[in-house]
């Protein structure tokens, strides 16, 4: 169980930034001198979300050539195994901690306690202390795009999505890639199958074989392999990668992918921890500051539909629009956004419902 | 000139010794070729994952740490193997435990710690032995395979749990995430003042040495042996194999039982997908590497914490990836395993027949 975006109610959030800035910043520490330690939910060489994490850890070395090399530490379960690594990895020196799954939260909080002069970055969480902050993406906005193209790309209509786990995270990306394919063909439906686990090659192949089967002619997916992408080759349907660029397991029907480049906030920190200005701040950066993106075009994909998401990802960076703006209605034709209102962080932090067209149910 | 082997009529002293430091040396001399293919000094990693795991307090403590629910698993299952009643389910009733636990935080809060503890480690007790007591029921009654019934009520229990953690006992504050919310501070097992040592180790001395006292000093104990030699002759003689396979089934998932309450209740404060880590499976691995001996348990459960413990430095210190802790890991518990071999047989050389 990883990583899941939980929401912190926005109220909370705005009392952590207040308490934040209250605190003194912590003891700046010269470049050189930093040494990052890296936890990691899977190994490194998972293809998926692990192997984007890593990419971006080798961003943060060549954009700051006088940091130390990093320690990572792959396959770390989330359980009490999570504070003794952490606690090895600050006993051997590291001073700049990054998690990166949702569940090492509690453990983190408590090494972070008992070491202050440490500090430590926890991915999806929602805790924070005055030497702990968290980062997430608003990958929604990423989905959004790639929903427009596999609502372009459509013939019957129907699209399939491969569902880790139903949290608010997985959720929303669902909600987003719906909107996203109705804007631009309203009679789409999207099927859900859900996988109840993040890394299941298995299970990740047989849903997208099930939703062809079902009649969707576009799969969307949220798992950490490229086994589904694979399936899809097989069967001759188009896919929409995740994570990063899945082309290679889908050379011919791979669309594009919402990608993560998680090199931003890493880069971001240690430049944040070497000039002394480090603050304990709940980042959720998007499209904006690069922490989401796509992956390149296949060519499949005609020179207007890529104009068209251009011309949309414009209005989300400038800020004057984003994905969950009214009117937006949930399944059963209740009206959840109203127009022209945009829903708060905290509200989408804590998505517990699905958009009209999206042809599943939530188990509670 | 041919190799044979013959068997061993005892094994002296020598050779009890012998054995794991032999295996221990090939172990050594394996992965080294490994590590030093990988580009760093094994005698370096060596070092490193020895210091790491008992080079200090703080790494002994966390040996400790592991070695409660494995020492506490391993006496489970070698309850059963004494019996020769194969409990592959310690995994399950670990989980089935921790679920109970879990119920009796929930559904019985009270403020008073010994009361807390006490319910939460009955109905431990209660669900880890009547879920394994099944399988042995199943097995006395019917002579049903327990090493399937058992394997595969594993995955009911893991299953079980999600349910649970997914479903009517997600903490609401988690808004998503499977967890409990996070216990009572009266459902928390104390700390014993050594990193993160808890009382659990306490239940675990216990344990053990009721277990070497069933063995050595009872006749129930000389009973179990004799029923796992030869159920025949043990029914024979006026001893009653149902009802001694399904108690000493019940009692092998009760202490599994109450190794998952004390992993949930020591170390992690609520319950939580995936909690275990396969303690239930490694622990079947302490229990044969200590010949079934009580004693041995403490000590081997204590090392294999040692071995997990000191894996991870060769990550953090030496730079290498998760892999190379895997085939060190490996290496150094197939050789000791394969030891077991010339434990018991000898290689001789034939003499040419024809």
């Amino acid at each position: 169980m990883k990583r899941h975006k939980v929401a912190a109610a926005l109220a909370l959030s705005l009392a952590v930034l207040v308490a934040g800035s209250a605190i003194a910043a912590m003891k700046m520490i010269p470049m050189q001198d930093i040494k990052t330690g890296f936890i990691y939910i899977g190994p490194v060489g998972d293809g998926g979300y692990t192997y984007m994490h890593d990419q971006g850890r080798t961003y943060m070395h060549e954009q700051n050539p006088d940091l130390p090399k990093s320690v990572i530490v792959e396959n770390v379960p989330e359980g009490p195994d999570a504070a003794r690594v952490t606690e090895t990895l600050v006993r051997r020196g590291a001073n700049v901690i990054f998690g990166n799954s949702f569940g090492y939260m509690d453990f983190m909080l408590d090494v972070a306690k008992r070491y202050p002069d440490v500090y430590f970055m926890h991915c999806s969480g929602y805790k924070t202390a005055p030497n702990m902050g968290t980062y997430f993406g608003r990958m929604y906005q990423p989905r959004y795009l790639s929903g427009i193209v596999a609502g372009a790309m459509t013939k019957s209509n129907i699209l399939g999505y491969v569902a880790a786990q139903p949290i608010p995270e997985v959720i929303r990306g669902i909600n987003a890639f719906t909107l996203g394919a109705r804007s631009v063909n309203p009679n789409v439906t999207v099927k859900v199958i859900w996988l109840f686990s993040w890394f299941d090659p298995g299970k990740e192949k047989e849903a997208a074989k099930a939703l062809i089967d079902a009649g969707a002619d576009v799969i969307g997916m949220h798992a950490d392999s490229g086994a589904a992408p694979q399936a899809c080759e097989e069967a001759g349907v188009y896919v929409i990668g995740y994570n990063n660029d899945m082309s290679q397991f889908a050379p011919t029907k791979h669309l594009t992918a919402p990608i993560w480049n998680w090199g931003a906030v890493y880069d971001y920190t240690v430049k944040q921890v070497s000039q002394g200005v480090w603050q304990p701040d709940q980042i959720w950066w998007g499209l904006k500051e690069n922490m989401v993106g796509l992956a390149p075009f296949s060519e499949a994909v005609p020179k207007s539909l890529v104009e068209t998401v251009e011309s949309r990802k414009k209005a989300i960076v400038s800020g004057e629009w984003d994905v969950f703006w009214g009117p937006i209605w949930d399944q059963n034709g209740e009206l959840k956004v109203k127009d022209n209102e945009k829903m708060s962080d905290g509200e989408m932090l804590g998505m517990d419902w699905f958009v009209q067209g999206v042809e599943a149910s939530i188990p509670k | 000139m041919r190799l044979k082997t013959q068997k061993r009529l005892n094994q002296p002293i020598w050779l009890e010794i012998a054995i794991p430091v032999g295996g221990l040396v090939m172990a050594f001399l394996v992965s080294g070729v490994f590590l030093t293919a990988m580009g760093v000094s094994p005698m370096e990693a060596y070092r490193e994952m020895y210091y790491s795991a008992f080079g200090d307090s703080y790494g002994l403590s966390e040996c400790m740490v592991k070695a409660i629910p494995l020492a506490m698993a391993a006496i489970a299952v070698t309850l059963s193997f004494k019996m020769l009643i194969w409990n592959i389910g310690a995994e399950g009733q670990i989980f089935m435990g921790a679920i109970a636990a879990a119920a009796a935080a929930r559904y019985f809060p009270s403020d008073n710690h010994v009361l807390m503890l006490f319910s939460m480690g009955s109905l431990a007790i209660l669900a880890g032995g009547l879920w394994a007591a099944f399988a042995g029921y199943l097995k006395a009654r019917w002579n049903v395979n327990e090493i399937i019934t058992t394997l595969m009520m594993n995955y009911i229990a893991i299953h079980l749990m999600d349910y649970f953690v997914y479903g009517p006992w997600r903490d609401p504050a988690s808004l998503g995430f499977p967890m409990t919310a996070p216990f009572p501070q009266s459902a928390r097992l104390m700390e014993m003042g050594w990193g993160r040592v808890h009382s659990g180790i306490i239940l675990a001395a216990i344990l053990i040495f009721m277990a070497w006292w069933v063995f050595k000093m009872t006749r129930w104990g000389y009973e179990i042996r004799v029923i796992g030699e030869n159920p025949k002759a043990a029914t024979f003689a006026g001893i009653d194999y149902v009802k001694n396979v399904v108690v000493v089934m019940f009692i092998s998932g009760a202490i599994a039982g109450l190794a998952g309450m004390t992993e949930v209740a020591g170390l992690q404060g609520r319950l939580q997908h995936g909690f275990s880590g396969g303690f239930g499976y490694t622990a079947i691995i302490v229990a044969w590497l200590s010949r079934l001996n009580p004693i041995a348990i403490a000590l081997v459960a204590f090392l294999m914490g040692g071995l997990l413990v000191g894996g991870e430095s060769l990550q953090i210190v030496m730079g290498l990836p998760i892999a190379s802790t895997l085939v060190v890991q490996g290496c150094i518990l197939f050789f000791i395993l394969a030891g077991e071999f010339f434990r018991r047989y000898r290689i001789v050389i034939a003499k040419e027949d024809v």
